[in-house]
């Protein structure tokens, strides 16, 4: 009906800017739902063991043992030297290892680590992972599973 | 009904060669039974008009029928999803997705639910059995070639078809909440965790937290019981209709 002729002008919104704007809109619409619902998914408040947390007096904790929060996945070792504090989470794919005689043993795929979470055999690929561990001001141990210190890390008290 | 051995029937039954002359199709049949459509084209729109009857392809070329060609696992695995569907509904009746219901429930669908012990076995079999079988179903389309035009995109719905039926293995297993369930789970989302840039967010996500606990309990049981059966049924239905409109299984090698 209203086809335009050569010389007319061509109009400043035409259908197909018109349907890419739409088209456009909706993507966007659609991206954005996307990204929210991930958001949504996401928890806010975890009701987990607290990753910085109290262990209790120095002297609850003898020399030369190995002592297994079990909450916590962590083994308090105290040695001559003093206290570290080491992950009991596997560094393959996140088993619980057991202390043996000879260091840690892991049940799921059998990586053995030495009694300073080092790998001796097996898949793991990593040390056992050591955690910053300190005095609060009443004298306790704290023990702070977001920094990972290194293996030479003791506390002397 | 095609009977390998007599070639000769191929002639005069109405479907067992594929494709007939255009011309034939409104030409009356000979031999045909009084009361019945005498026109494959009748035929056809009979079967195709019928809600229960279309279920059935319109014509099966002889080959296809032969149980050494497909060893009927397509068919097998679609079975078992619909074991899996009915006994697993009934499952939910007795299961809660809780930390401290969820394996005493599994338990008493063992010991106290009657028939619970068979049906949760039913689930559990058949599971590991449509693994095996979809894996099997995917052999024998890739050693007869089915994947090729026009059929590739099938063959990708195919691929999403194992991938969801090995989610859904994955998420059903933490469901009895056991030490199997637990670590299995526990590795199981470590191993996610290795997915390049997104890998760590993947597992939070998929586990509501960064540990196997009551939200990856509920989140398991969500994915496992309403959406990942959903996009299964979804990508079947794709997965059949494409089959026909690919013009039925691919001819032997």
């Amino acid at each position: 009906m209203n086809s335009p002729s050569p010389e007319a002008p061509k109009p400043s919104l035409t259908r197909r800017l018109f349907l890419g704007f739409n088209l456009t809109g909706i993507g966007a619409l659609f991206a954005g739902t996307f990204v929210q619902t991930v958001r949504y998914l996401k928890p806010n408040v975890l009701f987990e063991p607290e990753p910085v947390f109290k262990a209790g007096a120095p002297d609850k904790y003898f020399e030369g043992t190995v002592t297994f929060l079990a909450k916590r996945s962590v083994f308090l070792v105290r040695d001559a030297k003093g206290f570290r504090a080491l992950s009991a989470i596997c560094t393959h794919l996140g088993c619980t290892v057991k202390p043996t005689p000879g260091g840690f043993d892991c049940p799921c795929h059998g990586s053995k680590f030495d009694p300073q979470g080092e790998v001796q055999s097996g898949p793991a690929p990593k040390p056992l992972a050591c955690f910053e561990i300190r005095l609060t001001d009443s004298g306790e141990l704290l023990v702070d599973t977001t920094r990972i210190v290194g293996k030479d890390f003791v506390l002397k008290v | 009904m095609a009977r390998p051995s007599d070639e000769s029937d191929a002639t005069k039954g109405s479907g067992s060669t594929c494709g007939p002359a255009p011309e034939r199709l409104g030409r009356p049949l000979p031999g045909g039974l009084p009361g019945y459509p005498d026109t494959d084209l009748k035929r056809s729109t009979l079967i195709t008009g019928n809600l229960l009857l279309h279920l059935h392809p319109v014509k099966v070329r002889r080959h296809a029928l032969k149980f050494g060609y497909t060893f009927c696992l397509g068919g097998t695995a679609f079975l078992l999803s619909l074991v899996l569907t009915v006994t697993g509904v009934i499952l939910m009746f007795y299961y809660h997705p809780s930390v401290p219901k969820a394996y005493y429930d599994m338990e008493d669908l063992e010991f106290i639910v009657n028939f619970g012990l068979l049906l949760r076995n039913l689930h559990r079999w058949s599971a590991h059995g449509m693994v095996a079988v979809v894996f099997l179903h995917m052999c024998r389309v890739f050693y007869t070639g089915a994947y090729k035009p026009p059929r590739e995109l099938n063959w990708v719905v195919g691929a999403a078809l194992l991938g969801l039926t090995l989610m859904l293995s994955f998420t059903g297993y933490l469901l009895p909440w056991d030490q199997l369930a637990f670590w299995a789970i526990t590795v199981g989302t470590n191993i996610a965790k290795a997915v390049p840039l997104v890998g760590p967010q993947l597992r939070f996500l998929l586990l509501g937290g960064n540990l196997v606990g009551p939200n990856a309990l509920l989140r398991f049981y969500v994915l496992h019981c309403v959406v990942l059966p959903l996009t299964l049924g979804a990508l079947m239905a794709l997965h059949f209709w494409k089959v026909r409109k690919d013009g039925g299984l691919s001819g032997p090698l």
